[in-house]
């Protein structure tokens, strides 16, 4: 089928993953435009993996359509998989390879020449921060180098779409923020990216755009800004009661705040002045152990949506 | 890298492209790692020559080969020799290591994000096996060369049918390591593979056999190989053969159709 540059780089109408009687991704809808960052975001199980890996043309699809740059993966997955660059939830690298070594025959499973795949090599290792350990064996490296080498080795065949399930889940913090450096210089290089993450802060940074996923349906779509509009205020007040004080606190903060959420280990008060809303509380004599004023954020879009926390 | 075994499977064919010689190149990426442990196939082979074929051998004299002639006890049982290590090298690399492979090592699932399919896998690793068995074969052929068990021109195709024997022999195992869950279940294939490799004619005739037992021994897989290759290492060439290189050769198609059919089921969920 030709591609048409004005359509959409992934089109899903009714998309749907059956494992069994188990529905994973129950007839789900979205479009990724070609250079666009586009984030499932929601807690394990949601569905997220299955789809990422139908669009990677590695789990066909159950019902409904799907098309990746205008191609059936049912009949074209191959060349598909041509065009996609792969970064798994878990690292997938060949232990028995080196650093460098590993992304020279995943350049040869695509089919490119050596000597491109040298200079490609040279280039990503770079990129990722791994030249010095270009020799050394896979095993030893730290989590952060790891996920790394992945992603630089997703980039061998230089993707059009980049695939990246829960690319920061388990690094530090300082490993997290140069991986979304990286990314973010992929996305200014025009590279498509679509992502699944349960933290928020990740959707904010990287996504233009993104689905909220619950139990395998789609519960809400926009831009983190759009989404925090939409289902949020502007702020949020977070108060710590002592265990005693939490039982009897019922109706006590009615009409303090636009949404109170409880919450086991705290209560939520959703107001556009959050500092205002802390100081009503104290004006009806209760007093919490902590105030936490703070903007809204896309885990309390996912709260309101859906009930529950994001991580759990 | 084009092994004449990956012609067997060609493009289209439901099974493996060009694409597996990727999979060939890993293994011998791998391998600069480690290549001594190569040499390991080569030794079993040369020590039952050494052991059986010299040390017992010496004790029977002469023996009947595949047209009813009198042969050394040597060179009756050398190509036998040579078609169990074909069998055992194919299994080894298609049970345990491709178990390990399939289970444990994510090299697959990463594989299967590229344009390679499961077909290309299963070609790919059994063309390596296959490269392996056949420096074994060559090698093997030398050492009977220089124990003067080379006795006609005909005994070069001897390193094809081992080839082949090894194609059947690797496919039918990935087969059935595809279905295996534990290694436990391993056991099994040692079940199947040691009374193959004790009575197929190996260290004697099938003659040795009552009629009955002797049409069934003739009806399993290893006695086609051990039969090729003898009856091409004294030169007795007749029509039969065709039969066991087809048999052979459907055997590993089969083998590899399951193959392909299974990765595709437990990787591409």
């Amino acid at each position: 089928m030709p591609e048409h540059p004005s359509e959409p780089l992934i089109h899903a109408r009714e998309l749907t993953k059956r494992f069994g009687t188990f529905t994973a991704v129950d007839s789900i809808d979205f479009d990724v435009a070609r250079g666009e960052s586009f984030g499932f975001l929601g807690p394990n199980g949601a569905g997220k993996t299955s789809t990422m890996r139908m669009i990677g043309s590695v789990s066909p699809i159950s019902a409904g359509t799907l098309r990746v740059m205008g191609m059936d993966p049912a009949t074209e997955g191959s060349r598909i998989r041509a065009r996609v660059g792969v970064v798994p939830q878990q690292d997938t690298l060949d232990n028995e390879l080196t650093v460098r070594e590993n992304l020279v025959i995943y350049g040869r499973y695509f089919g490119l020449a050596r000597a491109e795949i040298g200079r490609r090599a040279d280039e990503l290792l770079e990129f990722a921060q791994l030249t010095e350990r270009a020799g050394d064996q896979v095993e030893p490296l730290s989590g952060g180098m790891k996920r790394r080498l992945t992603i630089a080795r997703s980039l061998i065949n230089e993707p059009e779409l980049l695939l990246l399930d829960e690319p920061t889940t388990g690094l530090d913090p300082q490993a997290r923020h140069l991986l979304w450096d990286r990314l973010y210089r992929l996305k200014q290089r025009g590279v498509t990216l679509v992502l699944t993450t349960h933290y928020m802060d990740e959707a904010e940074q990287l996504c233009d755009r993104l689905v909220v996923m619950d139990k395998a349906r789609i519960v809400a779509e926009g831009s983190p800004r759009e989404l925090i509009e939409r289902y949020s205020t502007r702020e949020v007040a977070e108060l710590r009661f002592g265990p005693d004080v939490a039982e009897g606190l019922d109706g006590r903060l009615e009409g303090i705040a636009q949404r109170v959420e409880h919450l086991p280990d705290r209560v939520l008060l959703y107001a556009d002045d959050g500092e205002a809303a802390a100081s009503a509380v104290h004006q009806r004599g209760l007093k919490p152990e902590t105030v936490l004023v703070r903007r809204s954020s896309l885990e309390d879009v996912f709260l309101r949506l859906t009930g529950r926390s994001l991580i759990e | 890298m084009t092994a004449p075994t990956l012609r067997v499977a060609p493009a289209g064919f439901g099974f493996g492209s060009r694409r597996s010689a990727r999979l060939i190149e890993r293994n011998l990426y791998v391998y600069k790692h480690g290549w001594l442990v190569i040499l390991s196939g080569f030794f079993e082979p040369l020590f039952y020559l050494l052991g059986i074929g010299f040390g017992l051998g010496s004790l029977i004299g002469t023996i009947n080969g595949p047209a009813g002639q009198p042969i050394s006890y040597q060179l009756f049982v050398a190509p036998a020799l040579l078609t169990t290590a074909a069998m055992n090298g194919a299994i080894n690399e298609s049970t345990f290591n491709f178990f390990f492979k399939l289970n444990y090592n994510k090299t697959f699932a990463s594989i299967l994000a590229t344009p390679l399919s499961p077909g290309d896998i299963a070609l790919g690793e059994l063309g390596w096996a296959l490269i392996r068995g056949g420096l074994y074969a060559l090698g093997f052929m030398a050492v009977m060369g220089l124990f003067g068990l080379v006795v006609t021109p005909w005994v070069v195709l001897a390193v094809p049918a081992a080839l082949l024997v090894g194609f059947a022999f690797g496919a039918v195992g990935m087969a059935a390591t595809s279905f295996m869950t534990t290694w436990q279940d391993f056991d099994l294939i040692q079940l199947v593979v040691l009374p193959l490799f004790l009575f197929s004619g190996t260290f004697y005739p099938v003659d040795a056999y009552p009629d009955a037992l002797r049409v069934i021994v003739q009806l399993t897989p290893l006695y086609q190989g051990v039969d090729l290759i003898r009856s091409l290492a004294v030169g007795a060439i007749s029509p039969i053969l065709l039969f066991h290189v087809a048999y052979l050769a459907l055997m590993g198609i089969a083998g590899l159709a399951v193959t392909s059919r299974r990765i595709d089921l437990l990787l591409l969920k």
